[in-house]
C-alpha cells in the first residue's frame, strides 16, 4: 500500500501539462505504483476537459477539415521502443527508465559512504539534480539535512526515519529545516531516485544546491 | 465539405444519426451515480467509439465541429501564433481518430481524454523533453489493488456534476486554474507572475478543487 504521495500541487501541475521535466518524472514514476494518485490526476484533467469545453472557440482556417480528412490513412509513424533487461524492468518504472534509456546494470554506482551508494544522473531541463541513491540492506546512514526541496521516490526496498516507513512507490519530500537518519529495511538495498530543484525552479535560492551526507 | 456540412449529409444519408440516444452503458453509469444527464457529453463518448468500431467518418466529423475550434483556442491561449496553434489543432484531431480505440468513457469523457491529448501535443511541441510515457501493461502489473466499480463510478459523479459547479468558484480560484490550464503556468510561475507567495497560490487551487469536489480537503 502506497502511504506517502507526492503534494497537491505536484499532481496538479503534472495532471494541467504545465510541470516541469523533473516534476513530470518525479509524478508519472509514482502513479506507476499509486492508483489513488491516477485517480486524483484523472479528476484534475476531468477539469481540463470541462474548462476546455467552456473555452470560446477559434475558428480553424478553411480547408482544416479537409486537410485533416485526407491526412487520417497516412500511416503513423511509429518509433522503435527501447528494450531493457529485467532487472531494469523490474525496479525502474518505465518512464524513468525512458528518461534513463539505460538498464541498471550498466550504471556505475559510486561509493558515498561505507553503508551509501550513489549514481549521478545529471540535471533535468529545469535544473533539477536527479540520483539514484542505494543505501545497503539494514544499515543507517548519518544525518544529513536537505537544501532544497527534495523528493525521494523508494524503487526497490524500503526505509524509515523520524517520520515513519516508506516502502516501494512512497514518496517522501525532504524539508531543509529538519535533519533525518534513515535506515534501509534489513534484507534488501534500498534503491531511491532523489530529485533535488534547481536554482532555476524556485527564484531566491542562493547558491548551487548540494546533498551533503554528513559522517 | 465541411464538417457541418458533412454532418448534414450523413444525417440525410442515415436516419437517425447524431439523434440515437444515448448508449446503455452511459445511461446507466449516470443513473448509478446519480449524475445530471449530459447529452452532447454522451453524444461526444459515442462519436469516439463509432470511430474505434468503424472507422466512422462522419462521428469524426462531428468531434471536428465541436472540438477544433476549442483545441486551437487552447493553444493560442497558451501564447502560440494561430498558424502553430492551426496545426498542433490539426494533429491533435488526427490522434484523435488513430487513438480513438484506447478511449474508456467509463473513465473520461470525451472532452477529459481530448483535453489529455491536445495537452501532450502542447508540451511535445514547446518543451525540450516530452511527456513521460506511462506503460498502462506495467501499471497493472506493478500496483496492488485494482479500481473497484464504486471507484469508476465516484469519479463519472464527479466529473458530471464538475461542469455545474464550475460556476461557485470565486474570480481569484478560477484565475488561477485558468492559468494553469490555458497558459502553460507552474504553480510557482503563477505566483511569481501575481505577485503571491507560493503557499496562497497552493490554498487557492487546493480550495478550489475542494469545492469542485474532485478531492477530499477540508477548507480550512
Amino acid at each position: 500500500m502506497i502511504a506517502h504521495h507526492p503534494p497537491l500541487e505536484l499532481l496538479f501541475d503534472y495532471a494541467a501539462g504545465v510541470s516541469a521535466e523533473s516534476a513530470s518524472l518525479l509524478a508519472a514514476s509514482h502513479l506507476v505504483f499509486c492508483r489513488e494518485c491516477r485517480d486524483r490526476v484523472a479528476r484534475i484533467e476531468a477539469l481540463g476537459g470541462a474548462m476546455i469545453d467552456r473555452l470560446p472557440g477559434e475558428a480553424p482556417a478553411a480547408g482544416a477539415f479537409e486537410a485533416v480528412l485526407g491526412r487520417l490513412d497516412e500511416p503513423e509513424e511509429i518509433l522503435p521502443q527501447p528494450e531493457f533487461d529485467a532487472v531494469t524492468r523490474t525496479i525502474l518504472p518505465s518512464p524513468l527508465r525512458d528518461y534513463l534509456n539505460a538498464d541498471l546494470k550498466d550504471l556505475k554506482w559510486r561509493r558515498r559512504s561505507l553503508v551509501h551508494e550513489e549514481v549521478p544522473l545529471g540535471r533535468t531541463e529545469d535544473g533539477a539534480k536527479l540520483t539514484l541513491l542505494k543505501i545497503h540492506a539494514g544499515k543507517g546512514v548519518l544525518n544529513h539535512t536537505h537544501k532544497g526541496e527534495e523528493f525521494t521516490l523508494v524503487l526497490q526496498g524500503g526505509y524509515s526515519d523520524a517520520d515513519g516507513h516508506y516502502g516501494r512507490g512512497d514518496v517522501a519530500v525532504g524539508d531543509p529545516s529538519v535533519t533525518h537518519r534513515p535506515v534501509a529495511d534489513p534484507g534488501e538495498d534500498c534503491i531511491c531516485l532523489t530529485v533535488v530543484q534547481g536554482p532555476l525552479h524556485f527564484t531566491g535560492l542562493v547558491g548551487r544546491i548540494i546533498n551533503p551526507f554528513v559522517h | 465539405m465541411n464538417p457541418g456540412e458533412l454532418v448534414e449529409y450523413m444525417r440525410a444519408a442515415r436516419p437517425g444519426f447524431g439523434t440515437g440516444e444515448p448508449s446503455l452503458t452511459a445511461v446507466m453509469m449516470n443513473v448509478a451515480a446519480g449524475a445530471p444527464e449530459n447529452p452532447v457529453e454522451d453524444r461526444l463518448c459515442d462519436c469516439v467509439e463509432a470511430i474505434a468500431a468503424a472507422g466512422d467518418r462522419a462521428a469524426f466529423a462531428e468531434l471536428f465541429e465541436h472540438f477544433a475550434p476549442r483545441l486551437k483556442a487552447f493553444v493560442m491561449r497558451a501564447g502560440a501564433d494561430p498558424e502553430t496553434a492551426e496545426e498542433l489543432m490539426q494533429e491533435a484531431m488526427i490522434a484523435v481518430w488513430r487513438k480513438a480505440a484506447s478511449f474508456d468513457r467509463s473513465r473520461a469523457s470525451a472532452s477529459t481524454w481530448i483535453f489529455t491529448i491536445v495537452r501532450n501535443k502542447r508540451i511535445d511541441r514547446f518543451r525540450r523533453a516530452s511527456r513521460p510515457q506511462i506503460d498502462p501493461a506495467e501499471v497493472e502489473l506493478m500496483t496492488e489493488a485494482v479500481e473497484t466499480p464504486d471507484m469508476i463510478v465516484a469519479r463519472g459523479q464527479a466529473e458530471a456534476r464538475l461542469r455545474d459547479s464550475l460556476t461557485s468558484l470565486s474570480e481569484e480560484q478560477i484565475s488561477v486554474i485558468r492559468k494553469a490550464f490555458f497558459e502553460d503556468k507552474s504553480h510557482s510561475v503563477i505566483s511569481d507572475e501575481l505577485g503571491l507567495p507560493l503557499g496562497t497560490v497552493k490554498s487557492r487551487i487546493r480550495l478550489a478543487l475542494a469545492r469542485l469536489r474532485l478531492i477530499l480537503e477540508p477548507e480550512s
